[in-house]
């Protein structure tokens, strides 16, 4: 589709406020409907787009499928890292009341950012991967 | 008007369920079933339960819709159509759908206070989760923290599924080029 000049221009108007949008969701999950899960299905999204209107080998260019895979665990990581990090300090696995030593709710706050980033990097790039590994399919 | 929304949404679910059915364009039928997810967002909607018609809209109507497409690009666009007798799993559908009817004959009413499910924890995080962890959106106080056990599995879920795709097609092209290099 990279003659479609109408389309290439509305996806790169719409990529930007997509991901700030996936960022929204992301970092407002704990106010308003949303989190990690959503954030990183829109955020994969926003490069399913760029796929669509610009071609595989373009995309691969801005998410390097090398990365993207690493960040698959990383987000994992993250999690469970935050679980072990509440051990460390003294509580239970995934306690985060412990994560702050002044306020138990500010240690909450700061473990729920934590986990929902997590969810949210892997959810993305899962959904990357898996939609290149199909895009790459059809072209091989 | 909430009642007649209903009703409307879940009837139009219904049409395009037996219309999937019917069809036998699996591109038509894969868009359906978008048009299903989007519809059952709504529902939720109506029910008060946001976060997860965000889920239904973002996954089910979203990616979910996208991902049956690229698959789609690599099979045909036609069903297969099979020959045979359909008796036999006609009445194996009916007759788990009518358990699953009499099954919910049993439940509670929507919205009733005495449920069992609105007796055993949910009373303890609505009076304490604004104190114990003071954020408004008590879903994400409940997903993130209080069941962050059942989201790590969740995430688990999904880094496995992720990882399976990369193994599975990733390594066999990658095998492939090798093949070509060889010769």
């Amino acid at each position: 589709m990279k003659d479609q000049i109408v389309l290439r221009v509305i996806a790169k108007l719409f990529i930007p406020f997509i991901l700030l949008f996936a960022l929204y969701v992301q970092f407002h999950g704990d106010y308003r409907p949303g989190g990690g899960f959503q954030a990183g299905v829109i955020f994969a999204a926003a490069f399913v787009l760029y796929t669509l209107i610009f071609g595989l080998e373009a995309a691969k260019k801005v998410a390097k499928p090398n990365l993207v895979q690493v960040l698959v665990a990383v987000g994992v990581l993250l999690y469970v890292g935050t679980g072990i990090m509440g051990i460390l300090l003294g509580g239970n696995f995934l306690d985060y009341n412990v994560l702050d030593h002044h306020d138990p709710v500010h240690g909450q706050h700061l473990g729920i950012l934590l986990i929902e980033l997590g969810v949210g990097i892997t959810v993305a790039s899962v959904m990357i991967t898996i939609f290149f590994s199909f895009a790459g399919r059809g072209q091989s | 008007m909430i009642h007649l929304l209903d009703i409307i949404l879940l009837t139009f679910m219904v049409i395009i369920a037996f219309t999937v059915v019917r069809l036998h364009n699996l591109f038509a039928a894969i868009v359906l079933t978008g048009i299903y997810s989007l519809l059952s967002a709504s529902v939720f909607t109506i029910l008060d339960a946001v976060d997860v018609a965000f889920t239904e809209a973002a996954v089910g109507a979203g990616i979910a819709t996208i991902l049956m497409l690229g698959t789609l690009a690599l099979t045909s666009a036609e069903e297969k159509v099979q020959q045979g007798k359909i008796i036999f799993p006609l009445m194996v559908v009916i007759l788990t759908g009518a358990v699953l009817i009499y099954g919910t004959l049993d439940m509670p009413q929507y919205g009733d206070p005495k449920a069992h499910i609105h007796q055993h924890v949910a009373p303890r995080y609505i009076i304490e989760s604004p104190e114990e962890i003071g954020l408004p959106n008590m879903v994400t106080s409940v997903l993130a923290s209080y069941r962050g056990y059942d989201t790590l599995g969740e995430v688990t879920v999904i880094f496995t599924a992720g990882i399976g795709v990369v193994l599975l097609l990733g390594r066999s092209r990658r095998n492939k080029s090798k093949e070509k290099d060889e010769r």
